[in-house]
């Protein structure tokens, strides 16, 4: 066993790794996982259920009817005058995605220990794979709400109409994606030591909604007060979207701008804690 | 000149013991303060060694500067009681989680089965499974695909391939995870104690399999064991560990033996007052090596009937409780394995309480020599409670007759068995 003069080696393990080694060619190598993590996601989700994939389309829908009357018939907000079906589906599609993607992120490390315990792989391919496979559940919801859009805009008289910022929807998507991803590990990061942030963080989705215009519009606010609530990266991301189907709600730029930045910002923040917490968290879990 | 395959340098892994829980925020913060004006962590306490027994410390070295290097094509071995630091060296190559010192460097791509089965989901179908397993120990799509019908084939679950895995025994999962495992390719395999599960024909299969893997194709592995016949079987090298520390590192037959002898807590009884060994609700107490009259004390000869008794507790109801005793030589070569198995009542529950199961091994079969008693307790292929916990015994005096005339003299071989022999003149 003497040493040879230079050997080639491929991997190196040791506590030193600098806060930026993030190793995304081992996460395009683990690709095969990520497919596999989304469907095995999907495919376990209605399993033994007898409406199966149905389920996608009934929670939006309850939602949705639950809203029009607490939020609509009660409380009475004015919201534009366009069909507050549409109004409220196009919120709570956009918010179910993005609430739910980010509570199952953030359950990355408690929920996966035991994997994650036994066998190495990028741990990022978890979070990934939630974020994606929830995608494919946007979708179906997002077909739901064409369907709806299409009642409205061909069988009623009703003032809706399409937007250039349409073209903006891609773009919409990955941020709500990548914005869910970026709080998901942080909060997943942290929850690994101190399990309380777990209980802040459902209640705090819960009340996030009501600062986001979910379930009222934007122009609600003052003009000069719209500010506080566009500090929410995710309140250009529904408004945007509600203004490129529906014609309704405020498109401004600046906004769209911001969420851009802020989520680029918390998702690179993201992963250098997640890359930070991943190397050691089963001392702690 | 051999290769290196994976070199271990000052490798050390230090554990937090207790739990973690309302006082971490407070000494996160202390520490942070500590390291901010320059200081030393204040709940470090270095060059505490890894003994369970010991109290207080409230960080233990699970690991210390361990040194060794496995070539290419190697089957290493790794022995050590519990609490030696094998797991925790096998977690840091796997890259469950890093070493606070030291590093290790490896070539080639590292698979390890710390466990059978990892991220299999009971919903999914065995197919499904496969890959998804396959996919979670490293392999492409296309690899698990090639390989495909000779996983299917290894395991024997053909027939069940496309029924959801929640409805398979627990031996055909086993079986069927370790198939998946058992076809990477990877160029260095690491091995914890998963065959503690699984039939003796299954077993075999898999060692022999995992022999084939490093002889014809070169693959290194490295195997922990508490069995000391598959480590003899499989590996030429062994290391020993103690107290997270390598004790040893040699051929395996040196190391076995010196694993077994060097022992001086083993003993012919072994008592526990706490800290019992098992899990689960079962619970080992004691292991008491005895002459047919019961006595600890008396030395035995070859002529004497030994009695293994082993006492246990169980705080639940069990069903298909085995205890096995191996009897194994000096060296550490496995004799033969019993287990009480078949002795028990027809439907093979026992209640909760206090039990003793007790092995007569008869006399006129050993030979003149120290012997090795290692006992596990398991539900065959699905739990196991207890492994290899050892206790030793000697006997001294060989009885050559049924006069019951000692004489001296060593035969050879490991046991001595009075056989029946004819002379006829022709």
């Amino acid at each position: 066993m003497s040493s040879q003069p230079k050997q080639e080696w491929t991997l190196e393990i040791s506590p030193k790794r600098s806060l930026f080694d993030i190793n995304f060619r081992d996460i395009w190598n683990y690709r095969d996982l990520l497919i596999m993590m989304v469907r095995r996601d999907f495919v376990a989700f209605y399993k033994q259920t007898i409406l199966g994939p149905i389920w996608f389309f009934i929670q939006p829908l309850l939602t949705t009817i639950m809203y029009i009357f607490i939020f609509g018939r009660v409380a009475k907000i004015p919201i534009d005058n366009v069909p507050p079906l549409l109004f409220y589906l196009a919120g709570v599609t956009c918010w179910t995605y993005f609430s739910e993607s980010l509570i199952k992120t953030a359950d990355t490390f408690i929920n996966n220990a035991n994997i994650f315990g036994k066998v190495y792989f990028p741990r990022l391919i978890i979070p990934l794979s939630i974020v994606i496979s929830n995608l494919i559940r946007l979708g179906i919801q997002l077909g739901l709400f064409m369907v709806a859009w299409v009642y409205f805009a061909f069988f009623t008289d009703s003032n809706i109409r399409v937007t250039n910022a349409l073209l903006l929807l891609p773009l919409l998507i990955l941020l709500m994606a990548l914005l869910a991803l970026g709080f998901g590990i942080i909060f997943s990061s942290l929850t690994t030591k101190y399990r309380d942030l777990r209980f802040l963080l459902t209640f705090g989705v819960q009340l996030a909604m009501f600062a986001t215009p979910i379930v009222y519009p934007l122009s609600l606010a003052a003009e000069n007060k719209r500010w506080i609530l566009a500090l929410n990266p995710f309140t250009g991301i529904v408004e945007t979207f509600r203004y490129a189907f529906l014609g309704s709600g405020t498109f401004d730029w600046n906004y769209l701008g911001y969420s851009c930045a802020a989520t680029i910002i918390i998702l690179a923040a993201g992963i250098v804690i997640f890359n930070k917490v991943e190397k050691n968290f089963m001392d702690i879990v | 000149m051999s290769n290196i395959a994976i070199s271990i340098e000052q490798v050390s892994k230090l554990y937090r013991l207790g739990q973690v829980g309302t006082g971490t925020l407070a000494h996160d913060l202390n520490r942070w303060w500590h390291r901010l004006r320059g200081k030393e962590d204040p709940y470090l306490k270095l060059g505490q060694e890894n003994r369970r027994d010991a109290a207080g410390g409230e960080w233990v070295w699970a690991l210390r500067d361990v040194n060794f290097t496995v070539n290419q094509g190697q089957v290493l071995g790794i022995i050590g009681k519990n609490g030696a630091g094998k797991s925790t060296l096998l977690k840091l190559l796997s890259r469950v989680t890093m070493p606070t010192t030291g590093r290790i460097r490896a070539k080639g791509r590292i698979a390890s089965l710390l466990e059978v089965g990892t991220g299999f989901h009971p919903e999914l179908t065995g197919r499904e499974n496969i890959f998804l397993n396959g996919a979670i120990l490293g392999m492409t799509k296309a690899e698990i695909r090639k390989k495909f019908d000779e996983i299917v084939d290894f395991s024997g679950v053909e027939r069940y391939i496309d029924t959801p895995v929640k409805r398979y025994s627990s031996g055909m999962y086993v079986r069927l995870a370790f198939a998946v495992a058992a076809h990477l390719e990877p160029e260095i395999l690491i091995v914890d104690e998963v065959l503690a599960v699984g039939d003796a024909e299954f077993q075999s299969k898999c060692l022999g399999k995992m022999g084939e893997v490093s002889k014809t194709q070169g693959r290194t592995v490295l195997f922990v064991s508490h069995n000391m016949g598959a480590i003899k079987n499989l590996c030429s090298q062994t290391v020993f560990m103690e107290r997270g520390k390598v004790s040893m590192v040699g051929d395996t037959r040196d190391v076995i033996e010196k694993y077994l002898s060097g022992d001086s807590e083993v003993d012919r009884c072994k008592y526990w007052q706490s800290d019992f060994p098992g899990k689960n609700g079962v619970y080992l107490k004691a292991i008491r090596v005895t002459d047919d009259r019961g006595s600890l004390e008396s030395s035995l000869t070859s002529a004497t009937p030994v009695k293994v008794c082993i006492d246990y507790e169980l705080t639940r109801e069990v069903k298909d409780l085995r205890v096995v005793v191996n009897l194994l030589s000096y060296d550490g070569t496995e004799i033969f394995s019993s287990s009480d198995f078949h002795y028990q009542q027809g439907n093979r529950l026992r209640e909760p309480g206090q039990y003793t199961s007790e092995l007569t091994i008869p006399g006129n079969f050993l030979n003149l020599s120290r012997y090795y008693i290692s006992v596990d307790l398991e539900v065959p292929k699905t739990e196991a409670f207890v492994i290899g916990e050892t206790v030793s015994f000697t006997v001294s005096e060989l009885v050559r007759n049924d006069m019951g005339i000692s004489i001296t003299g060593r035969p050879t071989g490991v046991i001595h068995p009075i056989l029946h022999w004819k002379v006829n003149k022709t």
